[in-house]
Protein backbone atom coordinates (compact mmCIF):
# COMPACT_ATOMS: atom_id res chain seq x y z
CA UNK A 1 0.00 0.00 0.00
CA UNK A 2 2.69 1.77 0.56
CA UNK A 3 4.14 1.47 -2.60
CA UNK A 4 1.71 2.50 -3.93
CA UNK A 5 0.95 5.74 -2.66
CA UNK A 6 4.26 6.83 -3.75
CA UNK A 7 4.03 6.34 -7.23
CA UNK A 8 3.12 9.09 -9.28
CA UNK A 9 4.28 10.23 -12.89
CA UNK A 10 7.32 12.04 -11.92
CA UNK A 11 8.67 8.88 -9.81
CA UNK A 12 7.96 6.62 -13.05
CA UNK A 13 9.66 9.79 -15.22
CA UNK A 14 12.47 9.58 -13.44
CA UNK A 15 12.84 6.10 -12.91
CA UNK A 16 12.72 5.81 -16.82
CA UNK A 17 15.59 8.55 -17.24
CA UNK A 18 17.93 6.74 -14.43
CA UNK A 19 17.48 3.13 -16.41
CA UNK A 20 18.36 4.91 -19.53
CA UNK A 21 21.50 7.07 -18.53
CA UNK A 22 22.79 4.01 -16.56
CA UNK A 23 22.38 0.94 -19.31
CA UNK A 24 23.45 3.18 -22.09
CA UNK A 25 26.58 4.59 -22.17
CA UNK A 26 26.39 7.12 -25.43
CA UNK A 27 24.77 10.49 -24.04
CA UNK A 28 23.55 11.08 -27.80
CA UNK A 29 21.98 8.23 -28.12
CA UNK A 30 20.10 8.21 -24.93
CA UNK A 31 18.86 11.64 -25.13
CA UNK A 32 17.55 11.02 -28.68
CA UNK A 33 15.46 7.93 -26.83
CA UNK A 34 14.15 9.74 -24.19
CA UNK A 35 12.95 12.46 -26.79
CA UNK A 36 11.27 9.50 -28.80
CA UNK A 37 9.92 8.39 -25.82
CA UNK A 38 8.33 11.86 -24.77
CA UNK A 39 6.76 12.20 -28.13
CA UNK A 40 5.36 8.81 -27.95
CA UNK A 41 4.03 9.76 -25.18
CA UNK A 42 2.14 12.88 -26.49
CA UNK A 43 0.74 11.09 -29.18
CA UNK A 44 -0.74 8.74 -26.56
CA UNK A 45 -2.14 11.36 -24.91
CA UNK A 46 -3.45 13.71 -27.41
CA UNK A 47 -4.81 11.69 -29.69
CA UNK A 48 -7.26 9.86 -26.89
CA UNK A 49 -7.72 13.65 -25.69
CA UNK A 50 -8.60 14.94 -28.94
CA UNK A 51 -11.51 11.91 -29.12
CA UNK A 52 -12.44 12.69 -25.98
CA UNK A 53 -13.15 16.14 -26.52
CA UNK A 54 -14.63 15.73 -29.66
CA UNK A 55 -16.99 13.33 -28.29
CA UNK A 56 -17.40 15.86 -25.44
CA UNK A 57 -18.17 18.88 -27.57
CA UNK A 58 -21.25 16.88 -29.32
CA UNK A 59 -23.02 16.24 -26.17
CA UNK A 60 -22.23 19.58 -24.59
CA UNK A 61 -23.98 20.88 -28.26
CA UNK A 62 -26.56 18.34 -27.69
CA UNK A 63 -27.20 19.38 -23.45
CA UNK A 64 -27.28 23.01 -24.74
CA UNK A 65 -29.51 22.28 -27.21
CA UNK A 66 -32.32 19.95 -25.36
CA UNK A 67 -31.45 16.78 -27.90
CA UNK A 68 -29.12 13.64 -27.33
CA UNK A 69 -26.38 14.04 -29.53
CA UNK A 70 -24.44 10.88 -30.57
CA UNK A 71 -26.37 8.05 -29.65
CA UNK A 72 -25.80 5.42 -31.84
CA UNK A 73 -22.87 4.07 -32.47
CA UNK A 74 -21.45 2.32 -29.30
CA UNK A 75 -22.71 2.85 -25.88
CA UNK A 76 -23.92 6.37 -25.64
CA UNK A 77 -22.67 7.13 -29.18
CA UNK A 78 -18.83 6.92 -27.24
CA UNK A 79 -17.71 5.46 -30.38
CA UNK A 80 -19.08 7.83 -33.26
CA UNK A 81 -15.77 9.87 -33.06
CA UNK A 82 -14.01 6.62 -34.27
CA UNK A 83 -16.58 6.15 -36.46
CA UNK A 84 -15.98 9.88 -37.86
CA UNK A 85 -11.43 9.08 -37.66
CA UNK A 86 -11.92 6.39 -39.58
CA UNK A 87 -13.67 8.28 -42.36
CA UNK A 88 -11.61 10.94 -42.68
CA UNK A 89 -8.47 8.41 -42.91
CA UNK A 90 -10.08 6.77 -45.59
CA UNK A 91 -11.04 9.99 -47.31
CA UNK A 92 -8.97 11.19 -50.17
CA UNK A 93 -6.64 13.96 -49.28
CA UNK A 94 -6.97 16.43 -52.35
CA UNK A 95 -4.74 19.38 -53.53
CA UNK A 96 -6.53 21.81 -55.50
CA UNK A 97 -5.15 22.67 -59.46
CA UNK A 98 -3.85 25.76 -59.40
CA UNK A 99 -3.02 25.75 -55.45
CA UNK A 100 0.56 26.21 -54.27
CA UNK A 101 1.52 22.41 -53.31
CA UNK A 102 4.31 22.90 -51.03
CA UNK A 103 2.55 25.46 -49.28
CA UNK A 104 -0.49 23.55 -49.47
CA UNK A 105 1.08 20.82 -47.56
CA UNK A 106 3.19 22.62 -44.86
CA UNK A 107 0.43 24.49 -43.59
CA UNK A 108 -1.50 21.75 -41.48
CA UNK A 109 1.94 20.35 -40.34
CA UNK A 110 2.81 23.79 -39.31
CA UNK A 111 -0.18 24.28 -37.17
CA UNK A 112 0.34 20.47 -35.63
CA UNK A 113 4.06 21.25 -34.63
CA UNK A 114 3.18 24.67 -32.96
CA UNK A 115 1.19 23.57 -30.84
CA UNK A 116 3.22 20.21 -30.04
CA UNK A 117 5.55 23.00 -28.66
CA UNK A 118 3.33 25.11 -26.91
CA UNK A 119 3.20 21.66 -24.87
CA UNK A 120 6.86 21.37 -23.40
CA UNK A 121 6.18 24.04 -20.68
CA UNK A 122 2.72 22.82 -19.04
CA UNK A 123 2.65 21.06 -16.03
CA UNK A 124 1.07 17.81 -16.12
CA UNK A 125 1.48 16.69 -12.38
CA UNK A 126 4.05 17.51 -9.49
CA UNK A 127 7.00 17.79 -11.15
CA UNK A 128 5.97 16.21 -14.34
CA UNK A 129 6.79 18.50 -17.14
CA UNK A 130 8.75 18.09 -20.34
CA UNK A 131 10.36 21.23 -20.02
CA UNK A 132 10.71 23.90 -17.25
CA UNK A 133 11.78 26.54 -18.79
CA UNK A 134 12.42 30.04 -16.77
CA UNK A 135 10.54 32.01 -19.10
CA UNK A 136 7.73 29.57 -19.48
CA UNK A 137 4.60 32.31 -19.83
CA UNK A 138 6.43 34.46 -22.68
CA UNK A 139 7.47 30.89 -24.15
CA UNK A 140 4.09 29.90 -24.68
CA UNK A 141 3.01 33.42 -25.77
CA UNK A 142 5.66 33.49 -28.25
CA UNK A 143 4.79 30.03 -29.75
CA UNK A 144 1.33 30.20 -29.49
CA UNK A 145 1.85 33.69 -31.98
CA UNK A 146 3.05 31.10 -34.87
CA UNK A 147 0.06 29.32 -35.37
CA UNK A 148 -1.53 32.48 -37.64
CA UNK A 149 0.87 31.78 -39.79
CA UNK A 150 -0.34 28.08 -40.36
CA UNK A 151 -3.58 29.63 -40.88
CA UNK A 152 -2.61 32.33 -43.59
CA UNK A 153 -0.40 29.97 -45.59
CA UNK A 154 -3.51 27.41 -45.63
CA UNK A 155 -5.74 30.46 -47.05
CA UNK A 156 -2.92 31.88 -49.35
CA UNK A 157 -2.22 28.53 -51.03
CA UNK A 158 -5.91 26.93 -51.18
CA UNK A 159 -6.41 29.53 -54.65
CA UNK A 160 -10.11 30.10 -53.33
CA UNK A 161 -11.36 33.47 -52.16
CA UNK A 162 -13.53 31.78 -49.39
CA UNK A 163 -9.86 30.54 -47.83
CA UNK A 164 -8.58 33.72 -48.15
CA UNK A 165 -10.95 35.54 -46.74
CA UNK A 166 -10.90 33.60 -43.66
CA UNK A 167 -6.85 33.72 -43.23
CA UNK A 168 -7.21 37.61 -43.76
CA UNK A 169 -9.97 37.86 -41.14
CA UNK A 170 -8.10 35.11 -38.54
CA UNK A 171 -4.80 37.27 -39.10
CA UNK A 172 -6.68 40.23 -37.79
CA UNK A 173 -8.00 38.52 -35.09
CA UNK A 174 -5.54 36.53 -33.64
CA UNK A 175 -2.88 39.56 -33.96
CA UNK A 176 -5.48 41.72 -31.90
CA UNK A 177 -6.62 39.36 -29.23
CA UNK A 178 -3.23 38.38 -28.43
CA UNK A 179 -2.67 41.85 -26.37
CA UNK A 180 -5.49 41.10 -24.35
CA UNK A 181 -3.98 37.69 -23.72
CA UNK A 182 -0.40 38.98 -22.71
CA UNK A 183 -1.40 41.47 -20.45
CA UNK A 184 -3.58 39.17 -18.32
CA UNK A 185 -1.49 36.64 -18.29
CA UNK A 186 1.34 39.71 -17.30
CA UNK A 187 -0.70 40.07 -14.30
CA UNK A 188 -0.31 36.89 -12.74
CA UNK A 189 3.51 37.18 -13.56
CA UNK A 190 3.68 40.54 -11.31
CA UNK A 191 2.25 38.59 -8.64
CA UNK A 192 4.02 35.71 -8.77
CA UNK A 193 7.36 37.71 -9.83
CA UNK A 194 8.32 34.52 -12.20
CA UNK A 195 7.61 33.36 -15.38
CA UNK A 196 8.16 29.99 -14.79
CA UNK A 197 5.77 27.59 -14.53
CA UNK A 198 6.73 25.40 -11.76
CA UNK A 199 7.30 28.80 -9.49
CA UNK A 200 3.70 29.98 -10.41
CA UNK A 201 2.28 26.76 -9.21
CA UNK A 202 4.34 26.92 -6.13
CA UNK A 203 3.37 30.27 -5.45
CA UNK A 204 -0.15 28.99 -5.05
CA UNK A 205 0.43 26.66 -2.40
CA UNK A 206 -1.75 29.24 0.48
CA UNK A 207 -4.30 29.58 -2.20
CA UNK A 208 -4.82 29.98 -5.68
CA UNK A 209 -4.74 33.33 -7.22
CA UNK A 210 -8.21 33.54 -8.32
CA UNK A 211 -9.08 33.33 -4.81
CA UNK A 212 -6.46 35.46 -3.63
CA UNK A 213 -5.81 37.79 -5.82
CA UNK A 214 -9.01 39.54 -5.61
CA UNK A 215 -11.50 40.72 -8.27
CA UNK A 216 -8.36 42.66 -10.32
CA UNK A 217 -7.46 38.73 -11.32
CA UNK A 218 -11.10 37.46 -11.82
CA UNK A 219 -11.06 40.44 -14.16
CA UNK A 220 -7.67 39.36 -15.96
CA UNK A 221 -9.27 35.59 -15.40
CA UNK A 222 -12.56 36.83 -17.65
CA UNK A 223 -10.68 38.27 -20.21
CA UNK A 224 -8.12 35.65 -20.77
CA UNK A 225 -11.25 33.33 -21.07
CA UNK A 226 -12.75 35.34 -23.29
CA UNK A 227 -9.45 36.62 -25.63
CA UNK A 228 -8.08 33.11 -25.73
CA UNK A 229 -11.67 31.79 -27.42
CA UNK A 230 -11.02 34.35 -29.78
CA UNK A 231 -7.11 33.61 -30.23
CA UNK A 232 -8.06 29.94 -31.25
CA UNK A 233 -10.78 30.66 -33.42
CA UNK A 234 -13.77 29.29 -31.77
CA UNK A 235 -17.19 30.00 -31.67
CA UNK A 236 -18.62 33.21 -31.35
CA UNK A 237 -15.32 34.52 -32.76
CA UNK A 238 -15.50 31.63 -35.37
CA UNK A 239 -14.69 34.16 -38.08
CA UNK A 240 -12.26 32.51 -39.95
CA UNK A 241 -14.29 29.68 -40.88
CA UNK A 242 -17.61 31.26 -40.50
CA UNK A 243 -19.58 28.29 -42.28
CA UNK A 244 -23.01 30.07 -43.05
CA UNK A 245 -20.91 33.00 -44.87
CA UNK A 246 -16.99 31.44 -45.83
CA UNK A 247 -18.23 27.72 -46.36
CA UNK A 248 -15.47 26.62 -43.86
CA UNK A 249 -12.75 29.87 -44.28
CA UNK A 250 -8.83 29.04 -44.35
CA UNK A 251 -9.45 24.71 -44.57
CA UNK A 252 -12.55 24.61 -47.68
CA UNK A 253 -10.30 22.93 -49.28
CA UNK A 254 -8.85 20.73 -47.22
CA UNK A 255 -9.71 16.70 -47.37
CA UNK A 256 -8.88 13.87 -45.62
CA UNK A 257 -5.85 13.51 -42.78
CA UNK A 258 -4.68 17.33 -44.06
CA UNK A 259 -8.14 18.31 -42.43
CA UNK A 260 -7.77 15.72 -39.91
CA UNK A 261 -4.64 17.61 -38.36
CA UNK A 262 -6.57 21.10 -38.63
CA UNK A 263 -9.18 19.31 -36.58
CA UNK A 264 -6.25 18.23 -34.44
CA UNK A 265 -4.33 21.50 -34.02
CA UNK A 266 -7.98 22.86 -33.25
CA UNK A 267 -8.58 20.39 -29.55
CA UNK A 268 -4.95 20.39 -28.72
CA UNK A 269 -5.28 24.51 -28.78
CA UNK A 270 -8.72 24.36 -26.82
CA UNK A 271 -6.91 21.88 -24.43
CA UNK A 272 -3.32 23.76 -24.35
CA UNK A 273 -5.38 27.53 -23.57
CA UNK A 274 -7.80 25.92 -20.79
CA UNK A 275 -4.38 24.05 -19.13
CA UNK A 276 -2.53 27.22 -19.11
CA UNK A 277 -5.53 29.28 -17.43
CA UNK A 278 -6.19 26.59 -15.20
CA UNK A 279 -1.96 26.89 -13.87
CA UNK A 280 -2.31 30.50 -13.96
CA UNK A 281 -5.54 31.26 -12.42
CA UNK A 282 -6.73 28.04 -10.70
CA UNK A 283 -3.44 26.60 -9.28
CA UNK A 284 -2.32 23.85 -11.99
CA UNK A 285 -1.76 20.78 -10.16
CA UNK A 286 -2.26 22.33 -6.84
CA UNK A 287 -4.94 20.41 -4.75
CA UNK A 288 -7.48 23.04 -2.85
CA UNK A 289 -6.36 24.30 0.11
CA UNK A 290 -8.24 26.35 3.11
CA UNK A 291 -6.28 28.28 5.46
CA UNK A 292 -5.94 26.39 8.26
CA UNK A 293 -8.32 23.23 8.30
CA UNK A 294 -5.79 20.74 8.52
CA UNK A 295 -8.03 17.84 7.95
CA UNK A 296 -9.73 19.14 5.09
CA UNK A 297 -6.19 19.85 3.45
CA UNK A 298 -4.95 16.41 4.29
CA UNK A 299 -7.49 14.83 2.50
CA UNK A 300 -7.24 17.23 -0.24
CA UNK A 301 -3.76 15.87 -0.68
CA UNK A 302 -5.05 12.69 -1.27
CA UNK A 303 -6.31 13.00 -5.03
CA UNK A 304 -3.49 12.90 -7.43
CA UNK A 305 -1.72 16.10 -8.45
CA UNK A 306 -2.91 14.93 -12.16
CA UNK A 307 -6.35 14.55 -11.88
CA UNK A 308 -6.62 17.90 -9.99
CA UNK A 309 -4.75 19.19 -13.19
CA UNK A 310 -6.97 17.49 -15.77
CA UNK A 311 -10.05 18.41 -13.74
CA UNK A 312 -9.73 22.41 -13.39
CA UNK A 313 -8.87 22.09 -17.37
CA UNK A 314 -11.58 20.44 -17.96
CA UNK A 315 -14.04 22.96 -16.16
CA UNK A 316 -12.66 26.10 -18.49
CA UNK A 317 -12.73 23.28 -21.84
CA UNK A 318 -16.10 22.97 -20.36
CA UNK A 319 -16.98 26.64 -20.02
CA UNK A 320 -15.57 27.43 -23.49
CA UNK A 321 -17.71 25.10 -25.22
CA UNK A 322 -20.74 26.47 -23.67
CA UNK A 323 -19.58 30.03 -25.17
CA UNK A 324 -20.12 28.06 -28.85
CA UNK A 325 -23.81 27.35 -28.42
CA UNK A 326 -24.76 30.37 -25.95
CA UNK A 327 -23.44 33.73 -28.35
CA UNK A 328 -24.41 33.98 -32.29
CA UNK A 329 -21.12 34.61 -34.27
CA UNK A 330 -19.84 38.64 -34.04
CA UNK A 331 -19.41 40.40 -36.74
CA UNK A 332 -15.96 41.48 -37.71
CA UNK A 333 -16.09 45.14 -36.80
CA UNK A 334 -17.51 44.22 -33.58
CA UNK A 335 -14.64 41.84 -32.95
CA UNK A 336 -12.47 44.32 -33.38
CA UNK A 337 -14.50 47.04 -31.37
CA UNK A 338 -15.04 44.73 -28.48
CA UNK A 339 -11.15 43.92 -28.44
CA UNK A 340 -9.89 47.31 -29.07
CA UNK A 341 -12.45 49.72 -27.56
CA UNK A 342 -13.50 47.53 -24.61
CA UNK A 343 -10.83 44.49 -23.64
CA UNK A 344 -7.61 45.84 -24.33
CA UNK A 345 -8.35 49.25 -22.01
CA UNK A 346 -10.04 47.24 -19.50
CA UNK A 347 -6.35 44.83 -18.95
CA UNK A 348 -4.62 47.99 -19.36
CA UNK A 349 -6.35 49.17 -16.26
CA UNK A 350 -6.15 45.94 -14.61
CA UNK A 351 -2.79 45.37 -15.03
CA UNK A 352 -2.05 48.48 -12.94
CA UNK A 353 -4.65 47.49 -10.37
CA UNK A 354 -2.58 44.09 -10.11
CA UNK A 355 0.36 46.24 -10.08
CA UNK A 356 -0.47 48.25 -6.93
CA UNK A 357 -2.07 45.46 -5.30
CA UNK A 358 0.96 43.95 -5.68
CA UNK A 359 3.33 46.75 -4.62
CA UNK A 360 1.17 47.11 -1.19
CA UNK A 361 0.68 43.29 -0.34
CA UNK A 362 -2.85 43.96 -0.47
CA UNK A 363 -3.54 40.05 -1.59
CA UNK A 364 -3.45 37.05 0.89
CA UNK B 1 30.84 14.51 -33.29
CA UNK B 2 28.60 15.26 -30.18
CA UNK B 3 24.95 15.66 -29.97
CA UNK B 4 25.79 19.72 -29.38
CA UNK B 5 27.64 19.87 -32.62
CA UNK B 6 24.73 17.87 -35.00
CA UNK B 7 22.20 20.60 -33.66
CA UNK B 8 24.53 23.44 -34.52
CA UNK B 9 24.64 22.85 -37.97
CA UNK B 10 21.12 21.44 -38.22
CA UNK B 11 20.16 24.93 -37.23
CA UNK B 12 22.56 26.36 -39.33
CA UNK B 13 21.50 24.64 -42.25
CA UNK B 14 17.98 25.87 -41.70
CA UNK B 15 18.83 29.98 -41.10
CA UNK B 16 21.37 29.91 -44.47
CA UNK B 17 19.23 27.26 -46.25
CA UNK B 18 15.75 29.66 -45.59
CA UNK B 19 17.32 32.59 -46.10
CA UNK B 20 18.98 31.51 -50.22
CA UNK B 21 15.50 30.28 -50.85
CA UNK B 22 14.23 33.51 -49.42
CA UNK B 23 16.43 35.11 -52.20
CA UNK B 24 15.94 33.08 -55.10
CA UNK B 25 12.39 31.65 -54.72
CA UNK B 26 10.35 33.25 -57.62
CA UNK B 27 6.78 33.27 -55.96
CA UNK B 28 6.60 36.26 -53.47
CA UNK B 29 5.07 34.43 -50.73
CA UNK B 30 6.93 31.28 -50.05
CA UNK B 31 9.68 34.18 -50.47
CA UNK B 32 8.18 35.11 -46.88
CA UNK B 33 7.95 31.96 -45.61
CA UNK B 34 11.32 30.97 -46.27
CA UNK B 35 12.38 34.16 -44.19
CA UNK B 36 10.19 32.93 -41.74
CA UNK B 37 12.35 29.76 -41.38
CA UNK B 38 15.53 31.36 -41.35
CA UNK B 39 14.31 33.59 -38.52
CA UNK B 40 12.89 30.61 -36.38
CA UNK B 41 16.42 29.16 -36.75
CA UNK B 42 17.87 31.93 -35.51
CA UNK B 43 15.56 32.16 -32.61
CA UNK B 44 16.61 27.97 -32.42
CA UNK B 45 20.10 29.26 -32.01
CA UNK B 46 19.39 31.83 -29.03
CA UNK B 47 17.79 28.96 -27.74
CA UNK B 48 20.82 26.20 -28.01
CA UNK B 49 22.89 28.92 -26.11
CA UNK B 50 20.49 29.22 -23.37
CA UNK B 51 19.49 32.51 -23.87
CA UNK B 52 15.78 31.99 -23.77
CA UNK B 53 14.56 35.30 -23.17
CA UNK B 54 16.37 36.71 -26.54
CA UNK B 55 15.17 33.42 -28.53
CA UNK B 56 11.42 33.99 -27.71
CA UNK B 57 11.55 37.61 -27.78
CA UNK B 58 12.63 37.05 -31.64
CA UNK B 59 9.95 34.70 -32.10
CA UNK B 60 6.98 37.58 -30.92
CA UNK B 61 8.93 40.38 -32.90
CA UNK B 62 10.12 38.31 -36.08
CA UNK B 63 7.74 35.45 -36.64
CA UNK B 64 4.62 36.66 -34.86
CA UNK B 65 4.59 40.64 -35.70
CA UNK B 66 6.96 41.04 -38.75
CA UNK B 67 6.37 37.95 -40.90
CA UNK B 68 2.94 38.62 -40.51
CA UNK B 69 2.88 41.84 -41.12
CA UNK B 70 4.87 41.19 -44.76
CA UNK B 71 2.52 38.54 -44.98
CA UNK B 72 -0.72 40.90 -44.90
CA UNK B 73 1.09 43.24 -47.44
CA UNK B 74 1.82 40.23 -49.52
CA UNK B 75 -1.87 39.05 -49.27
CA UNK B 76 -3.34 43.29 -50.33
CA UNK B 77 -0.88 43.80 -53.14
CA UNK B 78 -2.37 43.36 -56.46
CA UNK B 79 -0.62 40.37 -58.65
CA UNK B 80 1.18 39.13 -56.06
CA UNK B 81 0.11 34.99 -57.09
CA UNK B 82 2.20 35.21 -60.01
CA UNK B 83 5.61 34.05 -60.56
CA UNK B 84 7.85 37.11 -60.53
CA UNK B 85 10.73 37.92 -63.44
CA UNK B 86 13.67 36.37 -63.80
CA UNK B 87 16.52 39.71 -62.64
CA UNK B 88 18.39 40.57 -65.69
CA UNK B 89 21.91 37.92 -65.40
CA UNK B 90 23.95 41.01 -65.01
CA UNK B 91 22.38 41.87 -61.92
CA UNK B 92 21.92 38.59 -60.69
CA UNK B 93 25.66 38.43 -60.94
CA UNK B 94 26.57 41.69 -59.35
CA UNK B 95 24.17 41.18 -56.19
CA UNK B 96 26.02 37.36 -56.00
CA UNK B 97 29.51 39.15 -56.19
CA UNK B 98 28.01 42.02 -53.61
CA UNK B 99 26.62 39.76 -51.05
CA UNK B 100 30.07 37.01 -51.25
CA UNK B 101 32.12 40.02 -50.79
CA UNK B 102 30.09 41.16 -47.84
CA UNK B 103 30.46 37.88 -46.51
CA UNK B 104 34.11 37.64 -46.68
CA UNK B 105 34.49 41.17 -45.20
CA UNK B 106 32.32 40.33 -42.32
CA UNK B 107 34.26 36.65 -41.74
CA UNK B 108 37.57 38.37 -42.59
CA UNK B 109 36.76 41.22 -39.80
CA UNK B 110 35.44 37.97 -37.22
CA UNK B 111 38.94 35.81 -38.12
CA UNK B 112 40.91 39.54 -36.99
CA UNK B 113 39.28 39.98 -33.64
CA UNK B 114 39.88 38.49 -30.35
CA UNK B 115 37.19 37.54 -28.19
CA UNK B 116 38.26 38.13 -24.46
CA UNK B 117 36.56 36.04 -21.78
CA UNK B 118 35.37 38.27 -19.19
CA UNK B 119 36.59 37.02 -15.52
CA UNK B 120 33.17 37.69 -13.64
CA UNK B 121 30.80 35.43 -13.04
CA UNK B 122 27.86 35.08 -15.38
CA UNK B 123 24.27 36.71 -14.76
CA UNK B 124 21.51 34.59 -15.44
CA UNK B 125 19.74 35.86 -17.68
CA UNK B 126 16.06 35.12 -15.95
CA UNK B 127 13.27 37.54 -16.53
CA UNK B 128 13.86 39.38 -12.92
CA UNK B 129 17.48 40.21 -14.08
CA UNK B 130 17.09 41.47 -17.54
CA UNK B 131 14.06 43.57 -16.23
CA UNK B 132 16.41 45.02 -13.96
CA UNK B 133 19.03 45.61 -15.90
CA UNK B 134 16.91 47.23 -18.59
CA UNK B 135 15.52 49.50 -16.15
CA UNK B 136 18.91 50.69 -14.18
CA UNK B 137 20.81 53.81 -14.29
CA UNK B 138 24.39 52.18 -12.87
CA UNK B 139 26.93 51.48 -15.50
CA UNK B 140 25.47 48.97 -17.47
CA UNK B 141 22.10 49.79 -17.43
CA UNK B 142 19.67 50.57 -20.04
CA UNK B 143 17.08 52.98 -19.33
CA UNK B 144 18.32 55.62 -21.96
CA UNK B 145 18.60 53.56 -25.21
CA UNK B 146 14.71 51.71 -23.48
CA UNK B 147 13.44 55.52 -23.44
CA UNK B 148 14.28 56.41 -26.35
CA UNK B 149 13.13 53.28 -28.37
CA UNK B 150 9.65 53.64 -26.42
CA UNK B 151 9.27 56.81 -27.59
CA UNK B 152 10.18 56.01 -31.01
CA UNK B 153 7.75 53.48 -30.80
CA UNK B 154 5.32 55.89 -29.42
CA UNK B 155 6.01 58.19 -32.76
CA UNK B 156 5.56 55.39 -34.96
CA UNK B 157 2.33 54.61 -33.41
CA UNK B 158 0.35 58.03 -33.82
CA UNK B 159 2.01 58.61 -36.71
CA UNK B 160 0.21 54.46 -38.09
CA UNK B 161 -3.00 56.45 -36.24
CA UNK B 162 -2.87 59.84 -38.36
CA UNK B 163 -2.43 57.82 -41.77
CA UNK B 164 -5.12 55.77 -40.74
CA UNK B 165 -7.58 58.19 -39.36
CA UNK B 166 -10.94 58.55 -41.03
CA UNK B 167 -12.42 62.12 -41.44
CA UNK B 168 -16.40 61.52 -41.55
CA UNK B 169 -18.31 64.30 -44.12
CA UNK B 170 -21.34 64.99 -43.02
CA UNK B 171 -23.70 63.63 -46.17
CA UNK B 172 -24.57 67.62 -47.27
CA UNK B 173 -21.31 67.76 -47.64
CA UNK B 174 -21.04 65.24 -50.38
CA UNK B 175 -24.07 66.60 -52.03
CA UNK B 176 -22.26 69.99 -52.68
CA UNK B 177 -19.67 68.33 -54.62
CA UNK B 178 -22.58 67.44 -57.33
CA UNK B 179 -23.24 70.72 -60.10
CA UNK B 180 -25.14 73.13 -58.38
CA UNK B 181 -29.01 72.77 -57.98
CA UNK B 182 -31.43 75.31 -57.11
CA UNK B 183 -33.12 73.49 -53.91
CA UNK B 184 -30.77 72.77 -51.88
CA UNK B 185 -30.63 75.41 -49.02
CA UNK B 186 -27.91 78.26 -49.16
CA UNK B 187 -26.94 78.67 -45.74
CA UNK B 188 -26.49 74.95 -45.41
CA UNK B 189 -24.05 75.01 -47.65
CA UNK B 190 -21.94 77.63 -46.42
CA UNK B 191 -21.73 76.16 -43.16
CA UNK B 192 -17.54 75.62 -42.28
CA UNK B 193 -16.17 72.46 -42.81
CA UNK B 194 -14.56 71.77 -39.62
CA UNK B 195 -17.37 72.28 -37.29
CA UNK B 196 -19.30 69.22 -38.40
CA UNK B 197 -16.44 66.94 -39.37
CA UNK B 198 -16.44 64.34 -37.18
CA UNK B 199 -12.83 62.58 -36.25
CA UNK B 200 -13.28 58.83 -35.61
CA UNK B 201 -10.53 56.94 -34.05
Amino acid sequence: MNILLTISFSSIASGIHHWLVSTIPNELLAKSIEMVIVGICLLLFLVPLCFILGYMERKVAGFMQMRYGPNRVGPYGSLQIVADTVKLVMKEGLTPTGSDKFLFNLAPVIMVVTCMLVLAPIAFAKDFQIWDINIGVLYVSAISSLAVIGILMAGWSSYNKYSLLGAMRSGAQIVSYELSVGLSLISIVILTGSLKMSDIVMSQETGWWIIRGHIPVIISFVIFVIASTAEINRAPFDLAEAEQELTAGFHTEYAGMKFAMFLLAEYINLFIVSAIAATLFLGGWMPFHIGHWEAFNHIMDFVPSSLWFLGKTFFIIFIIMQFRWTFPRLRVDQLLTLEWKYLLPISMVNTILVTVMAIMGWHF
Amino acid sequence: MNASTIIFYLLAASIIGGALMAVTSLKIFRSAVFLLFSLVGIAGLYFYLDYEFIGAVQVIVYVGGIVVLIIFSIFLTHGSGEDMKRPHWIRAIFSAVAAAFGCILTMFYISQYTFTTSGKPAIEPNAGNIGAQMLSTTDHGYILPFEVVSILLLAAMIGCIVIAIKVKIPPHEILAEKPEDDSVDESKNSEPLLANTQIEL
